[in-house]
């Protein structure tokens, strides 16, 4: 019980993707003009996330490791998370078009989230058994989300603030996420894994 | 040898299974058409006036829908429909174009209508009214002021009239808000400096 929460911890703040591994920074400023989308665009990503690692880790356990195909693990977890996307993006264009209108591109690079494959590859290398990397997918995504949706709200206060002109837009953007991801490392101290 | 022969099977393998779930994903979640032009459509007032330049309601809620249009082009609809389908698409609010501002209504002068019903058939929203031989009038509060039935009448008589404001329609104007009013100031301030 405590190895959960640990890793559930650990992926969400302490080694929080976004913010501390710098991975997925694309939708990250991309989806995070509005909260609406940023939550739409979070719960997409911790549907692949949770999917790809737990593929992944089926695929690298029973097909590549027993026919001795470790090398091509690369491409087959980019399968399998393209398949998911294509998945995912059918899926919300017929329950929401409106959503699927808001995120338009973003939703496609899904796959070339790198927080995606980044999760699938550091589950295999850290050699977690099957539950603690479902966990541990499903966690980065929560940590994709919170961190998604807290900046998508900070840009939407900022967007009706009287801001200089020279910061209007994407470089206060940038700072803000910047300021993020400092307050982010104090979390380093909490858990070590 | 075996290894390459083991690594094309089973990639293969993967990629045609997950080839088959994706398209019995397309059948189960298939779409007719875009869901967005239906909802646009339900917005817009169903005047069919042209007034945004396209030939109807659903014409322009496909040219919307697909981005080749702004949000901005409903004249009947006014700001109310502009702020709900920039709502709806995502994108920034536009203001409408200054001429559809002022709200236009028709009239026809009677002593030189000649009854030939011919503005009857052209009104998208039945808003004249009249029979042949006789003279017919415009029923102001449903008249969108598209001015479809200018150009049929064979004897000019349909003038547009800038559209009165009603008693019953008006209101006081909305008070500025003091942070309003603050941010204002501090942009005043920034750009007298500037």
């Amino acid at each position: 019980m405590t190895e959960i929460a640990l890793i559930l911890l650990s992926a969400v703040l302490v080694n929080n993707f976004v913010l501390t591994k710098f991975l997925g920074i694309c939708p990250f400023l991309g989806t995070s003009s509005k909260v609406e989308t940023a939550v739409g665009m979070s719960f997409a990503v911790m549907f692949v996330m949770t999917l790809a690692s737990t593929a992944s880790w089926l695929v690298q356990q029973y097909v590549l490791i027993p026919l001795q195909l470790e090398y091509l693990q690369t491409i087959f977890f980019i399968l399998i998370i393209a398949s998911l996307v294509q998945f995912i993006e059918m899926m919300i264009h017929k329950t929401s078009p409106v959503l699927y209108q808001g995120l338009g591109i973003f939703l496609p690079l899904i796959t070339t989230n790198c927080a995606v494959l980044g999760v699938a590859i550091l589950n295999v290398q850290q050699e977690q058994t099957f539950l603690t990397s479902a966990l541990y997918g499903f966690g980065a995504a929560v940590g994709f989300a919170l961190v998604l949706i807290l900046f998508a709200g900070l840009r939407e206060r900022i967007e009706v603030s009287p801001v200089p002109e020279l910061f209007k837009g994407s470089p206060l953007a940038l700072i803000t996420a910047g300021m993020m991801s400092l307050a982010f490392m104090g979390f380093s101290g909490l858990v070590k894994i | 040898m075996t290894g390459l022969l083991y690594a094309l099977a089973s990639f293969g393998a993967f990629a045609l299974v997950s080839g088959i779930i994706l398209a019995i994903a397309q059948k189960v979640f298939h779409i007719d058409g875009d869901p967005m032009v239906d909802k646009i459509d339900a917005l817009l007032p169903q005047t069919q006036c042209g007034q945004c330049g396209y030939p109807g309601c659903k014409p322009y809620s496909e040219a919307v829908a697909s981005s080749q249009a702004e949000v901005n082009h409903c004249v009947p609809g006014g700001e109310r429909v502009m702020l709900q389908i920039a709502d709806l698409m995502g994108v920034e609010p536009k203001e409408l174009e200054a001429e559809a501002a002022a709200p236009m209504l028709a009239f026809v002068r009677e002593d030189e209508c000649i009854g030939c019903t011919l503005c009857i058939k052209a009104c998208p929203v039945d808003a004249i009214i009249g029979a042949p031989k006789q003279y017919h009038t415009v029923v102001a509060d449903h008249c969108t002021g598209c001015t479809l039935c200018v150009e049929p009448c064979p004897v000019d008589c349909i003038d547009m009239l800038v559209k009165p404001e009603l008693i019953e329609h008006w209101s006081w104007p909305l008070p500025e808000t003091k942070r309003a009013q603050q941010g204002h100031e501090r942009r005043d301030h920034h750009a007298s400096h500037a």
